[in-house]
This record gives structure tokens, sequence and C-alpha cells, in this order.
């Protein structure tokens, strides 16, 4: 254990006090005590700055469970460092934002000790260097996320969302579990840092292209790309603050950074590069096409997070490309890794900010619908100014961070096309497109966002509450995340020495990387489509209300929901419908299953294997004994035609003495007397019985009842034959009952074999057939004996007696 | 002899088999007792039926059959000797609970709680 384990771990540990806290401090806001966690935590992780800028990480292993190779392995590099300080430092703004956000009446024990425990999560996340540990945090900020979005969990469509989450992201989280596992089976270890430095196995590994799979739908699940994206709308459920934190700046990144994590190990494949731009960027136009309809602030917000996370996946998969050259070349695609990270860092605080400035807007009106929100600017001025810089920044709009990031997004998807390897020269003409395309939405919804909620016509009557300017307390956080904004545009050198280029070369492998940005860079191709973006953007605006119209009518058996509704209501249905064929509550059923199996698994091991008669050792047969088998065919024959019971019984007596007789030719007089005895008890219980049964029904049995009867039975007979005869020809080994027949008298003292076998040698079955005898006997004298008491169901049967035919 | 012996193991088997497929309790019931009689007679012609001496020590002798399959049918008949008589009971008692011994007929529970 290190100060590193500790430092991930710690949230946890406090989680655990917080119902302490809860029950026996009411008076003080339980978030005031939650608050220092996080920020001791981002100071801690702050002094790794400095020896990460230098090119340093460190690495803290604790054993776990050694034997198969899973150890709590801290590693912090530069991305795991970034990844850290962005889940501390929003994690510690969204703690004070909570504070004011959520009453005392809430039930404030269950929120903080949820949002501690995805802290933890998520800090295991990036931090893991061990597979199997990334795994465990990884579904840990699943079942957190989980928990947190349900927190209103009287709301049915809190509820919804919560499952939805949950059961896309888990389906990510075991995919993503299968690729750990295969990269295991191809380098036999379940470190990254293993991993990456035994690359070429990989790389040559059978498994590779399947655990590539795998870990891009993990990835592609948790960070809500297309088409996976459909939980993250329905999570805004959840408590604003959730959103902001879990839904906009870390939990949804945690597959951003997954792929960046494993571009070392996979970028030298082409489905890797192509599969992580192409849906990106289909997600980037697709999230932004979609937020420009939606109604709900919340929801523009969560179409916009699953854009903007597009455009990080994409510059992840054109950062790939960069394996494939050297030198000059190299620097330039790996321009597009600077770019994501510095987007990644420039997302999390406008989205998180945009996220707040909502959440106020809902405390302060009651509402999050856009139609009935207007004219706020004068009455919420704070929130106004913020939302201006944050909408602008996200619409990539100068002086703020967005505009940087999203100038360099262009570039790659512009400089991308010139590369003349996978056909991106070609086909990678559509990237630049649709990207642009993209960002024209992007830019639409981010204006409407302002105006609609600032500008136009007040409706006070239309709003539950009367609005009125958000609390200091409530303003502090998206404050200080717009402050980042437009301080990060003005000097993004602030973040692109200290955090972007140590992450940038965790990512790309490189020994130097320097990240540049700049408010001014002339007029390059990327500025040219950035004046477009504005051009058409604002006609889009402009003729807003026409074009929205068509979108809306969009039909719902396009959407994906849809189907993932459709799926969710059909597979129980046909799940029923399946059970309900075999499982018809009959034994008869389940018995024609298990004599069929039976039937066919014979069948087709006598048909793939080969076998041999063989009669040597066949006795003749004696003119009496001839008597015996007749009889027993005779009398078992007669059993299935006979419609009275007491030639049925009869006839099954016939069989038992016969059967006694067959001991008694065979040389086995202790069988024989049982025989006898047993025969002769069981028919008179059967003749006892059956005076008080009903007479002997076939029910209108069916012909086509008794043909499958019939097929079944003799199928039954001739596999027990046929096993009979292959067995009892192939005998290998001489029995171990010489043994017994020599030393049945000077070790046993007793002549008879039969019986020392039973009580000497074998004692032990003696001992529990009688006690099989004894509980039998139990057995029956309680179901005689002992009556439930009947309420009122059912009547008991007490004159129905047999009527005779 | 062993051939013809197994051949009416087949035979009881596929009687017993079509006896229990039948939805009448008692013929289900029958057809296990015919199970039971074909599964000793197949332990008993499996162990070899070559000629041999009653399995008694005596002094001279040293050709016996096979005492052990005498064993464990004994155990057998004993056993389902005990099952027969617990299931005959159990037919009896739950055609007096139920009122009918039609096997498609005994589905759910009889219950007080059927709203």
């Amino acid at each position: 254990m290190s100060w590193l384990h500790i430092a991930v771990i710690l949230p946890l540990i406090f989680a655990l006090l917080i119902p302490v806290l809860y029950r026996f401090y009411k008076r003080v806001h339980l978030g005031w005590f939650v608050l220092p966690i996080p920020v001791v935590l981002f100071a801690y992780f702050l002094t790794y700055l400095q020896p990460t800028i230098s090119g340093h990480y460190e690495i803290a292993s604790a054993k776990w469970m050694p034997q198969i190779g899973m150890n709590f392995d801290i590693y912090i590099d530069g991305l795991g460092l970034l990844f850290s300080l962005l889940i501390t430092g929003i994690g510690s703004l969204v703690v004070l934002y909570s504070i004011s956000y959520l009453s005392r009446s809430e039930q404030l024990g269950n929120f903080y000790c949820y949002l501690l425990m995805f802290m933890s999560a998520m800090l295991g996340v990036v931090l893991s260097d061990n597979l199997l540990v990334l795994y465990l945090f990884w579904e840990l900020t699943s079942f957190s996320s989980f928990l947190l979005i349900s927190f209103w969990r009287h709301k049915d469509k809190s509820l919804y969302g919560a499952m939805k989450s949950m059961i896309i992201t888990v389906f990510g989280g075991l995919s993503l579990l299968g690729g750990f596992i295969l990269l295991f089976i191809a380098s036999e270890t379940w470190s990254i840092r293993e991993i990456i430095s035994h690359i070429n196995e990989i790389q040559s590994s059978p498994f590779f292209l399947l655990a590539m799979i795998f870990i891009i739908l993990g990835a592609m699940t948790k960070s809500a790309q297309f088409p996976f994206y459909i939980w993250l709308p329905d999570a805004m459920e959840a408590p604003t603050p959730v959103s902001a934190y879990l839904h906009s700046a870390t939990m949804v990144k945690a597959g951003i950074y997954l792929i960046a994590r494993f571009t070392p190990i996979f970028a030298i494949s082409q489905g890797w590069i192509w599969a992580v731009t192409l849906f990106g960027l289909i997600t980037l136009f697709w999230g932004s096409l979609n937020a420009t309809k939606q109604q709900d602030l919340k929801g523009i917000l969560a179409f916009s997070t699953v854009s903007q996370l597009g455009m990080i996946m994409s510059m992840l998969g054109i950062g790939a490309v960069s394996y494939h050259f050297n030198g000059a070349q190299n620097q330039f695609y790996i321009a597009a890794y600077s770019a994501a990270i510095f987007h990644l860092i420039n997302h999390a605080t406008f989205k998180g900010a945009l996220f707040m400035i909502t959440g106020a807007v809902d405390h302060a009106t009651g509402t999050r619908d856009i139609k009935k929100l207007g004219g706020l600017m004068t009455i919420m001025p704070i929130s106004f100014t913020l939302a201006i810089v944050t909408s602008l920044s996200m619409a990539g709009v100068p002086p703020f961070n967005g505009f940087l990031s999203k100038e360099q997004f262009l570039e790659a998807m512009i400089e991308v096309t010139s590369a003349n390897i996978f056909s991106l020269n070609t086909v990678g003409l559509l990237l630049p497109i649709i990207a642009v395309i993209g960002s024209i939405f992007t830019f639409v919804y981010s204006f409407k966002f302002i105006s609609e909620i600032f500008l136009g016509r007040h409706q006070p009557e239309a709003l539950p509450h009367k609005a009125h300017e958000a609390s200091l307390l409530m303003n502090i956080s998206p404050i200080i995340l717009s402050t980042l904004v437009i301080a990060i545009g003005l000097f993004p050198s602030l973040v692109s020495g200290p955090l972007v280029e140590p992450a940038v070369k965790s990512i790309a492998n490189v020994d130097s990387v320097t990240a540049k940005f700049h408010l001014w860079h002339g007029f390059t191709p990327a500025f040219m489509a950035t004046l477009i973006i504005y051009a058409v953007g604002a006609i889009l605006l402009l003729t807003h209300k026409k074009w929205v119209g068509i979108l809306k009518a969009m039909p719902q058996w396009l959407t994906f929901n849809h189907w993932y509704n459709q799926a969710g209501r059909y597979s129980p249905f046909y799940a029923t419908q399946l059970t309900r064929t075999y499982m018809t509550g009959f034994s008869r059923n389940n018995i024609v299953i298990i004599f069929g199996t039976l039937i066919l698994i014979t069948a087709i091991t006598l048909i793939s294997a080969p076998f041999t008669f063989d009669f040597k050792h066949v006795s003749p047969i004696r003119p009496y004994e001839f008597i015996s088998v007749i009889t027993i065919i005779i009398a078992a024959v007669m059993i299935i035609f006979a419609r009275s019971r007491l030639f049925s019984i009869i006839m099954l007596s016939a069989v038992g003495y016969s059967m006694a007789i067959f001991f008694i030719f065979f040389n086995a007089p202790d069988l024989a007397l049982t025989q006898f005895v047993v025969e002769t008890i069981t028919t008179a219980l059967f003749l006892l019985c059956f005076y008080h049964l009903p007479n002997m029904s076939r029910y209108n049995e069916t012909p086509k009842f008794k043909i499958v009867n019939a097929m079944i039975s003799i199928g039954v007979g001739l596999v027990v034959t046929i096993l009979g005869l292959i067995a009892y020809g192939n005998r290998h080994f001489v029995s171990i009952s010489e043994f017994y027949k020599k030393h049945v008298y000077d070790l046993a003292e007793g002549k008879n074999m039969v019986n020392v076998i039973l009580v000497d040698f074998r004692g032990t079955d003696t001992l529990f057939e009688s006690a099989v005898l004894g509980i039998a006997g139990m057995a029956i004298y309680t179901l005689i004996k002992l009556r439930a008491k009947h309420k009122n169901g059912y009547e008991r049967v007490e004159n129905s007696e047999q009527t005779e035919k | 002899m062993e051939i013809v012996l197994i051949v009416i193991c087949g035979l009881l088997t596929s009687i017993g088999v079509y006896l229990i497929l039948s939805k009448s309790l008692i013929r289900i019931i029958i057809g296990t007792a015919l199970l039971t009689h074909a599964a000793n007679l197949f332990l008993l012609t499996m162990g070899g039926l070559k000629t041999g001496n009653v399995p008694i020590f005596e002094k001279d002798v040293t050709n016996y059959v096979d005492p052990i399959p005498q064993a464990l049918i004994l155990t057998a008949i004993v056993i389902s000797f005990a099952v027969t008589a617990f299931f005959l009971v159990l037919a009896f008692r739950s055609y007096k609970e139920l009122g009918t011994d039609n096997v498609e007929r005994m589905k759910g529970v009889p219950q007080d709680d059927d709203e």
C-alpha cells in the first residue's frame, strides 16, 4: 500500500462514514463534510504535476490475488494524472454545487455515499495498471452511476433511465472483460505496461482482432457512442449535479480514456483507425442533429455531450495514424491527439458549467422546458453571462477555449485526407464533410440554448415558480468553470504544457510532443471551414422554425430507442413463449424429453463409434427356462392391453413370479426367496389400494398420443437391448468375485456368499437399504395419518368411489 | 440364453416406458414396477449365466455362479419394494384428495388464494 492506493480508495472509505455523519450531524449540510475529500485529493494529485511534466511516472503495487495475477497496481502518467485531476477537480466543484442544489430534506446520506463510491471507482479506472482491477472499477462506475440516476426512485422515468444505462453499460463492460481476457491470453500478463512492451506478440496473435472489437465495444457503450448513445439522454433524470459530474465530465470519458490507453496496442490496425474515427464522427453528427430538436434543456445538453464525445473519439482515431509515419509527418498526426486531450479538458469545463446553469435555471423557475422559458436575461444576469461564455465556447467561437480545440479538430480532419494509407486519401474525404456538418449543428444548438432561455419574451404565467437569480453558493462552481473557459481560451499554454503534452506522450509513445494552440493561425483551410460553419449555422439558426418540424417528424421506428424498447418488450415475451412450449406442467412431457434425449444420444454415439457383438461365452438355452421366457413375454404384453386393473395386477405378478423362477434357474436361492415374498406383498398392496382407486381409464388417448408413446418406448427398449448386447460381448477383465468366493469362509466365517457380502463385505449398503425401508414406512404412515386442514380451496373427495364398468 | 434374456429386458423396458408415458396414475406405477424387473434381470444377465453351483461355500467345489450381482439385486429388490409401496400409498392419497388419477389434470396447486 502506498499513498496512491490510499488516494484511490479514500472516497470509498469515507463513504462508509457517511451514514454515521448523516445520522448524528443533522444541522450541517452533509456536503460540507464531503467537500474536503475531493479538494484534498485534487491538491494531492497536483503534486504529481511536476514529475509528470519532466517525464517521470510513478508505479505503486499492492498484492491482491497474486495467484491469478490480480494486483492492485497503480500507474500514474500524463494521461492518468489528467483524468485524476479532472475527476477530483470537477468533483470538488460538483460537491460544492450540490450543497446548494439538494435541500436537506433529500436523502443526502445516500447521495453522497453513491457519489463518493463513484469517485473512487473512477479514480481506480484511470489509475489502474492491472486489467482485472481496471475492469472491477469499471463495473463499479456502472453500478454507482445506476444508483445515482435512480436517486429519485419514486419516479418511473428515473428507474427506466437507470435500468437502461445499466443494461447498456454492463453489456459493454462484459464485452470489455472478454477483450481483456483475450489480451491476457495473447500476452500472458494483466499489466497494461507489460502488454505494451510485448506488443509484437499481441499484434501477431490470432486474438488481436477479436480483442480489439470487444474493447471498442466496451469503450463505445460507456462513452455513449453511436448507436449506444441512447442511455445518456434518459440518464438525465438524475439530479443535475450527477448529470454534470458523471454524464458530462467523468464517467462518459472513461471510454475515451480506454481508447487512449489502448491506442499503443491497437493503433497498428486499420480497423481501429477507421472504427474509432468513423463512429466518432457519426456520433458527432447524429448527436448534434438531435440536440437541435430537444425540448428539454438537459436533453439538449445530453445530446451535445454525445456529439462532443464523438468529436474527441474521432480525433483519437486520427491520432492513431501517427503510428504509421515517422518524423515530421508523425508530429503532424500527433497534433490530433493534442487536440483530443485539449478538447477533453475544455469539454469538461464548459459542459460542467452548462449543466450547473441549467440546474440553477431549473431551481429558479421550476421547469426545464424551453417552451415555457424565455426572457430571463434581466432576471438572471449572472447565469446569462455564464451561459454566453460557455455556450459560445461549445459552439467554437473565439476567444473561448472551445474555439481552439474546434480549429484543431477541423485541421486534423482536413489533414488526414492527405495520408496515403488505408484509403484515407480517397474515402477519407468524407471525414471533413461530416465533421463540418456536425459542427454546423453544434453551432445551432449552442445558440439556441442561450436564446431559448434568456432571450425572447418572458412568460411568468407559464413558470411554476417566480423566476429569480440563483444563490451565490450555486453560482460559485459555474463561475469558476467559466473563468477557466476564458482563461484557457486566452492563454492555452496554461494547460497545454503541464497537462496536454504529458498526456499525449503517454498515448503516442514518442519522446517529444509540442502542443501549441493559437487563437489566430492564418487563413488555413480549417479557418475557412470555420467561416462556413458560422455562415451556414447562422442561416440555419434564423430559419430554425422551418426545418426543425421535419426533424421532429422522423418516424418512431427509425429511432434506436424504439428498437431498444421493442427488444425489452418482446424478449421476455418470446422467452415465455419458448418456455411454454416445453414446460407444459405435465410430467409426461418431461419424460418424453428425457427418453428422447437418451435415444438420441445413444443413436449418435453408436453411429459415430464403431462397435462389435461377440457371443463366445453365451450359455445354452435349457428347455424349462423357455417356459418362463414365454410366460414373462405374454404377461408383459398383456399388461398393455389390460382393461381392468385386476387383470393388469395379476399379469404384473406373473412377471414378478417368473422373475423369481428365473432366479431359481440361475442358482440364486436368496433372490428367489426375496422375490417371491416381495412380489406377494406388493400384489397384496396393489389389491388393497386398488379397492380405493378408480378403474383404469385411458382418458381418451388419441392414436397420435399412442403412436408417439410407442415409438419412444420401442426406442428405449432398443437402446437397452443393443447396449446390453454390446456390453455383454465386450468384457475385458475378470470379475472381482473370485476374492469373495475364495475367502468367504476363512475370512468371514460364513458359507452363504450372498449373505456374507450383504452383511460383512459390503455391509454399509445393507444399512442404508434398511434406512430406505424405514423411511418409506414412516412416509407411508405420515401420508395416511397426517392430513392438511383444508381451509376453503378444494373439496375432499369422499364419495367419489370408483365407478365399475 | 443371455441374448434371449437381454431381449426380454428390452421388451420389459419398452413396456414399462410405454406405461409410464400414459395418463393414468396406476399404469404409471405398474410401469415403474416393470422397469424394476427389467433392471434386476439385466443385472443378473450381465453378471453372466455360466452354469455353476449355488454360491454357498462347500469345501471341494470351486465353480460357483457370481455372487456379487445377486447381492446387488437383493438390495435393489428391497429398495424398489419400499419405493413402490410409497408410490402406491401416494397414488391412493392423491386420488382421495384430488378426485382424479388422470395425470394431465394434476396441474397447478389447488390454492385458496386464487383471486
